[in-house]
C-alpha cells in the first residue's frame, strides 16, 4: 500500500470501500487507549497518501467544530471524499464495528459484576485516570485559544452555565455561540 | 418501546448538539440518563465513562454502554447508531462545500470562536465527573497526579488508567 512517490495523492488514488473499511479498522485498533486523532494522520496522510498535510488539517478542524466525535466525523469526510455516501458508511463502519463489539462485552461484564468491591475499587481509580484525561484536553486545548479576556470569560460562562449551574445545552448555545461568533468575526484593517 | 425511543431522541438530539466532539455533551448526557431516566446510577455512570475512555475507538462509544444498561444489546446499538447518524449526515453535507469555503467569514468566525466554548464544555464535563466520582483529598490528588502526566509526557492513557485501576484495587484512594 505503501507507494513511493505520488504527487497527486488525493487525485490519483481512489480506495475502494473494502480498502475504507480496513483502513479505518486499522485506525481503530492502533488507537487501543487513545492517540486516536494522531492515528489517523499517520495512516491516512503518512501510509496511505490519501491526502496531504494540509487537506487533512482542515479536514480535521472542520470535524472538531461540526457536531459529532471527531474521529467519526473524519471518517465520514474521507470516505465521503473517495465513495460518496456507501463511503462514508464504509469508514465509519470500519472505525467503530471492532470497538462497539469489545465496549459491548465490557457492558455485559460490567453490569454483571459491577457490584464486586474489588471491581467498584478498580474503577474509582480508573475514573479518577479518566477524569485527568479530560482536564489534560482543557489544558491542552485551552493553551491553544485562550488567549485575551474575551476568549476567557467565553469559556468561563460556558463552564459556569453548563457545568455549575447545569443550564442545558441547548440554552448555553443559544447565548454564548452567536457571542463566539461576534467575537471571532473577521474585521477589516485587523488581524 | 418506551426506552428505545428516548435512547432515539437522546442520543439522536445529542449527536448535533456535540459540537467540539462527544465529551462536550456529557454533562447532559448525565443529566438525562442519571437524573431524568434513571437508566444508570451516578457512580455507574462514571464507571462507564472510564471505560470508554480506555476502550479502543473513539470515546463516544459511552453511549453504546448506556443504551446497553437501558435497554439490553438492542438499545447499546440503537444509542450507538442514533449517536453516529445524525451528526455523519452534517458532516457530509457540509464537506461538500467546506473546501470552497476556505476564505469566508463564517468560517474564519466558526473555526476562531467555537473554540473557547469547546473547551468550556469539556471542562465542565471534568467538574460533573470529577465531582460524582471523587470524595476525599487521595482521588484529588491521584487526578492531579494524573492530568500532570497526560498534560507533560506523551505516556499511553490506558497504561495511566491501568495504574490508576491498580491504585484503586490496592485501597490507596480509601
Amino acid at each position: 500500500m505503501n507507494d513511493p512517490v505520488s504527487p497527486e495523492p488525493s487525485q490519483a488514488i481512489k480506495p475502494s470501500l473494502w480498502a475504507l473499511v480496513w483502513t479505518f479498522n486499522q485506525i481503530a485498533l492502533a488507537s487501543f487507549g487513545g492517540g486516536l486523532s494522531a492515528w489517523s494522520r499517520e495512516v491516512i496522510v503518512v501510509e496511505r497518501h490519501w491526502m496531504d498535510e494540509e487537506e487533512f488539517l482542515s479536514a480535521s478542524t472542520m470535524c472538531r467544530i461540526l457536531p459529532g466525535a471527531n474521529q467519526v466525523n473524519l471518517a465520514v469526510f474521507v470516505g465521503a471524499k473517495f465513495q460518496g455516501i456507501p463511503g462514508a458508511i464504509a469508514a465509519v463502519f470500519g472505525l467503530t464495528l471492532i470497538p462497539v463489539l469489545i465496549v459491548l462485552l465490557l457492558a455485559v461484564l460490567y453490569f454483571q459484576f459491577h457490584h464486586l468491591p474489588s471491581l467498584q475499587k478498580i474503577l474509582h481509580g480508573a475514573a479518577a485516570a479518566a477524569v485527568a484525561l479530560t482536564l489534560a484536553m482543557v489544558v491542552k486545548t485551552g493553551k491553544k485559544c485562550l488567549h485575551g479576556p474575551i476568549p476567557i470569560l467565553l469559556f468561563l460562562a460556558t463552564f459556569i452555565l453548563n457545568g455549575v449551574l447545569r443550564w442545558p445545552l441547548l440554552l448555553v448555545l443559544a447565548i454564548v455561540g452567536p457571542l463566539s461568533l461576534i467575537w471571532a468575526w473577521p474585521r477589516p484593517g485587523t488581524k | 418501546m418506551k426506552t428505545w425511543l428516548q435512547i432515539l431522541i437522546l442520543f439522536g438530539s445529542l449527536s448535533l448538539l456535540s459540537i467540539g466532539g462527544g465529551n462536550s455533551v456529557l454533562p447532559e448526557m448525565h443529566q438525562r440518563s442519571v437524573n431524568d431516566y434513571q437508566w444508570l446510577t451516578d457512580t455507574q455512570f462514571a464507571d462507564v465513562f472510564a471505560i470508554s475512555q480506555a476502550a479502543p475507538g473513539p470515546s463516544i462509544l459511552i453511549v453504546t454502554l448506556i443504551g446497553y444498561k437501558a435497554a439490553g444489546i438492542f438499545g447499546a446499538l440503537l444509542a450507538t447508531v442514533a449517536v453516529i447518524v445524525p451528526a455523519g449526515a452534517v458532516v457530509y453535507l457540509v464537506s461538500r462545500f467546506w473546501e470552497h469555503a476556505a476564505r469566508s467569514p463564517i468560517r474564519h468566525a466558526i473555526e476562531k470562536g467555537f473554540a473557547p466554548l469547546t473547551v468550556g464544555l469539556v471542562a465542565a464535563t471534568a467538574f460533573i465527573l470529577g465531582r460524582s466520582t471523587e470524595h476525599d483529598w487521595r482521588s484529588y490528588l491521584l487526578t492531579a497526579v494524573c492530568t500532570g502526566v497526560f498534560v507533560f509526557t506523551k505516556t499511553n492513557p490506558l497504561i495511566v488508567v491501568a495504574i490508576a485501576g491498580l491504585a484503586g484495587f490496592l485501597g490507596w484512594l480509601g
